[in-house]
């Protein structure tokens, strides 16, 4: 029988994905909170916990033995942490961040059993156990001071045990609320309910109880720790939820006087919550998580409807004249025009359920500006604005990796020193904004620094010197030309090669990677004052705008976001540079492709095309010579499928209705061809 | 043997994996509940054959699921299954005492599990004939 973990193990990779990264979160939220010198909520430690204490759980399951090993000696740690056996300090928080990383690399390894990882998993480890039990536990039970019903205590973990009495030895008295809740609507009433009780006040558990139930509603006890009075907590929850009562103290035993907080990390203050930020980002309670490619399924749906309505108005077209069907043709041209309302709004909201906030991706790199800050020993604030943007899960996916080496330069190169900084009158502490927005059907992303700007003589010198630049070409350069070069394979500002930006990774990969989204990398700069790189992205890959060409009687789909202009192709202007056809285009050389010789439908120039389509693509242009432009369209891209994956030069096909199938030309792939591979098409000769 | 069971646990990975390990082998029919607040749902409305429980949920936790279960009339007839990573501590000490049938230690293996309900549900003795 076969293993039916194999099934499922795709739902293990994404959950333990999202345990990291909430993670990630957290222990953000944490050393800001540490740094700030804030109290820390319970609840975050719990928080952090409860995601290594899953992932241990279930990479044990599905035979992820490294990861299940790291999981297990974190956990130990983070259980005396939580149940107040040690503080946070700076040794455990550099452990803890460390396991991001560690978990990140062990979840994607090709073997998870892998012995090469061994030393490596067991020296963290050691590091982990290194970070030791600082503090005692307070002798004496504070439990005994309040009659807690036996049965209460029973059903406690031993985490809400713990919180149970320190919350006593921080002298908040107990209560209990019971309260009737519509089992339906119950998670919004708790919900709710939990909002009610932020400040000063700590929900320790939910007890349901079957007294007063049915089977639609039922009550539950929740047991409270509060630091206010009885009656300052009804007024706050306002009798909204049934009656509250104070736990009675023993009588008959003494009362242990609160001498001191034997768990400095959990005194009162102001509570993290207060400015609403992590409480949002945990709230995940109504979401469903749906397999990408169920969306794409969908799209292709919708793409098939599509047809059907224009094959509708196709037969409303033949018999609008024909008065003997008149009614019935206006009827159905009405039906017609409402499915395409529905069919657009069916659109619309299957892109929006692929869309994701930017934030996911924010987050990530906040830990890496962290990180790269104390690598080098600057100062860093990470300001973040429009977290909350949101862009196609595909593109967040891919635009993970260009921003991080964006961040990881920023600071690197850009932010410097606090001495330099001190030295040129700014304040030692230099600020990263990572900022996005939407601007038309594109999102904007821009990644600034207060840094020492680039050196835009230095980079022509450099791209000179490496022979990338003849001498003369380097004269005539403007200040963005030269900014621009940074681009450029092979050019990299800083002369030393950090180990973190210098990973053979340039900001030509950068580029790359960009424009294979269809999206758009510039670049601003002021030397002394600081570096804006601005990176444009369309929303969504699942729909572009294409421009609809023919060539050779076929029709093809070419990216808008490629496309600069069409002009009208002039036979008698081309020259010939270096086996290369040429035209010239406002006093420039424009190297241009004719499709259809390239697809090998023309093997002579005698039938030439009627227009150039210019492409661009970062600082390359190239012209496409093409027959018709037919017009603008949304397209829905489907794959090409298996067989044909290996063919390049296309994105993939599209329907236009009309039972026309377009290819779209993959502009990106196109432009590496043409400029760096002159063979690459050779395949594709044999075609009809 | 055909059953029908509910898998009580915040994590998706370890619900798809109980029930790929259950349907896959028997006649089970598996319901997931991803919060204690589902589980009061579908106990409140459903009877069951077998009940597997984790014992740490941010809510409602597992050990508070089992005290519901021995007094809801529904559950009478469920075995009772808690799940958590640590054998022998506090918790799996709680669970026998809220009528836990069994006790199961996280991480666990495919036939773990399957031997664990087949045991449970297996008839008394003397009455198979």
């Amino acid at each position: 029988m076969s293993d039916p973990r194999d099934n499922v193990q795709q739902e293990f990779l994404v959950e333990a994905q999202e345990l990291v990264e909430a993670l990630s979160r957290d222990l953000l939220l944490l050393d800001e909170a540490h740094h700030r010198g804030e109290r820390i909520d319970p609840a975050l430690i719990n928080e952090i916990f409860r995601s290594v204490h899953t992932l241990k759980g279930i990479a044990g399951m599905f035979g992820y033995k490294h990861v299940g090993t790291v999981a297990h000696a974190l956990e130990d740690l983070l259980d005396d942490l939580r149940l107040g056996r040690m503080s946070v300090g700076q040794n455990l928080l550099d452990v803890l961040f460390d396991s991001v990383e560690h978990f990140q690399r062990l979840l994607t390894l090709e073997d998870p059993q892998s012995p090469q990882e061994e030393a490596g998993v067991q020296q963290y480890i050691a590091a982990i156990r290194s970070v030791g039990v600082e503090e005692e536990i307070e002798e004496g039970d504070p439990l005994e001071k309040y009659a807690i019903d036996p049965a209460v205590l029973t059903v406690l973990t031993e985490y809400e045990e713990h919180r149970l009495r320190a919350c006593i030895r921080e002298g908040l008295q107990l209560y209990r609320l019971r309260a009737s809740f519509d089992l339906m609507s119950i998670d919004d009433s708790i919900e709710e309910l939990r909002e009610h009780a932020q400040e000063d006040v700590e929900i320790i558990t939910y007890l349901p109880s079957m007294e007063g139930g049915n089977d639609d509603t039922i009550e539950l006890v929740v047991l409270l720790a509060a630091r206010v009075t009885e009656e300052e907590l009804k007024a706050q929850f306002g009798g909204r939820y049934g009656s509250i009562d104070a736990i009675a103290e023993q009588t008959h035993l003494p009362t242990l006087p609160p001498q001191h907080t034997s768990i400095p990390v959990l005194s009162m203050g102001p509570s993290l919550e207060d400015d609403g930020g992590h409480a949002s980002l945990r709230s995940v309670a109504d979401s469903v998580r749906v397999d990408i490619r169920k969306l794409d399924h969908l799209m292709n749906v919708v793409g098939e409807l599509a047809l059907v309505r224009s094959a509708v108005n196709r037969i409303v077209d033949r018999f609008k004249n024909d008065l003997t069907y008149r009614q019935s043709v206006m009827d159905l041209d009405r039906v017609g025009r409402g499915f395409e309302r529905q069919l657009s709004e069916l659109r619309t909201g299957i892109l929006d359920v692929r869309m994701v906030p930017l934030g996911q991706v924010f987050n990530k790199l906040a830990r890496i500006v962290r990180q790269a800050a104390r690598e080098h020993d600057k100062q860093v604030r990470l300001v973040v604005t429009g977290a909350s943007t949101e862009v196609d899960k595909l593109i967040v996916e891919e635009l993970t990796d260009p921003l991080m080496h964006l961040v990881r330069n920023a600071i690197d190169h850009g932010i410097e020193s606090p001495e330099a900084r001190a030295r040129a009158h700014k304040g030692e502490e230099g600020t990263l904004a990572l900022n996005a927005y939407h601007r038309g059907s594109n999102v904007v992303i821009e990644v600034e620094d207060d840094g020492d700007g680039m050196d835009a003589h230095r980079l022509r010198d450099k791209a000179v010197e490496r022979g990338l630049l003849s001498v003369e070409a380097s004269q005539e350069l403007s200040r963005q030309d030269m900014l621009n070069l940074v681009f450029l394979p092979g050019l990299s500002t800083s002369s030393e090669v950090t180990d973190m930006s210098g990973r053979g990774v340039g900001m030509d990969v950068v580029k790359t990677n960009i424009l294979r989204l269809g999206g758009m990398i510039s670049i601003a700069s002021e030397q002394g004052t600081g570096t804006k790189i601005t990176v444009t992205l369309p929303i969504t890959l699942a729909i572009i705008r294409a421009l609809i060409v023919s060539v050779a009687s076929r029709t093809y789909a070419l990216p808008i976001t490629a496309v600069r202009e069409a002009i009208p192709y002039v036979p008698e202007d081309v020259r010939t540079i270096q086996g290369r056809e040429v035209i010239t285009l406002r006093g420039e050389t424009l190297a241009i492709s004719d499709l259809a010789r390239l697809f090998g439908f023309r093997k002579s120039s005698q039938q030439e095309g009627q227009f150039v389509v210019v492409g661009s693509m970062g600082n390359r242009e190239l012209g496409f010579v093409v027959d018709e432009l037919i017009g603008q369209e949304d397209v829905i891209i489907k794959s090409l499928g298996k067989s044909l994956s290996s063919v390049r030069g296309f994105a993939g096909a599209t329907d236009l209705g009309d039972k026309q199938v377009a290819l779209v030309l993959d502009a990106p792939a196109l432009f590496t061809e043409y400029f760096d591979g002159p063979d690459a098409f050779r395949s594709l000769e044999t075609r009809p | 043997m055909a059953y029908y069971a509910l898998i009580v646990d915040d994590s998706s990975a370890v619900r798809a994996f109980v029930r790929a390990s259950l349907e896959s082998s028997d006649f089970a029919r598996v319901e997931e509940a991803a919060t204690g607040f589902e589980a009061l749902r579908l106990l409140a409305t459903h009877a069951f054959d077998v009940v597997i429980v984790d014992v740490n949920m941010p809510d409602i936790n597992g050990l508070e699921l089992l005290s519901f279960m021995k007094k809801s009339p529904r559950q009478q007839g469920a075995r009772k299954i808690l799940i958590s990573t640590q054998a022998g501590g506090p918790d799996s000490q709680r669970s026998t005492e809220l009528g836990a049938d069994a006790f199961l230690k996280k991480p666990f293996a495919v036939d773990d599990l399957r031997e664990l309900v087949a045991q449970l549900l297996a008839p008394a003795e003397g009455v198979s004939g």
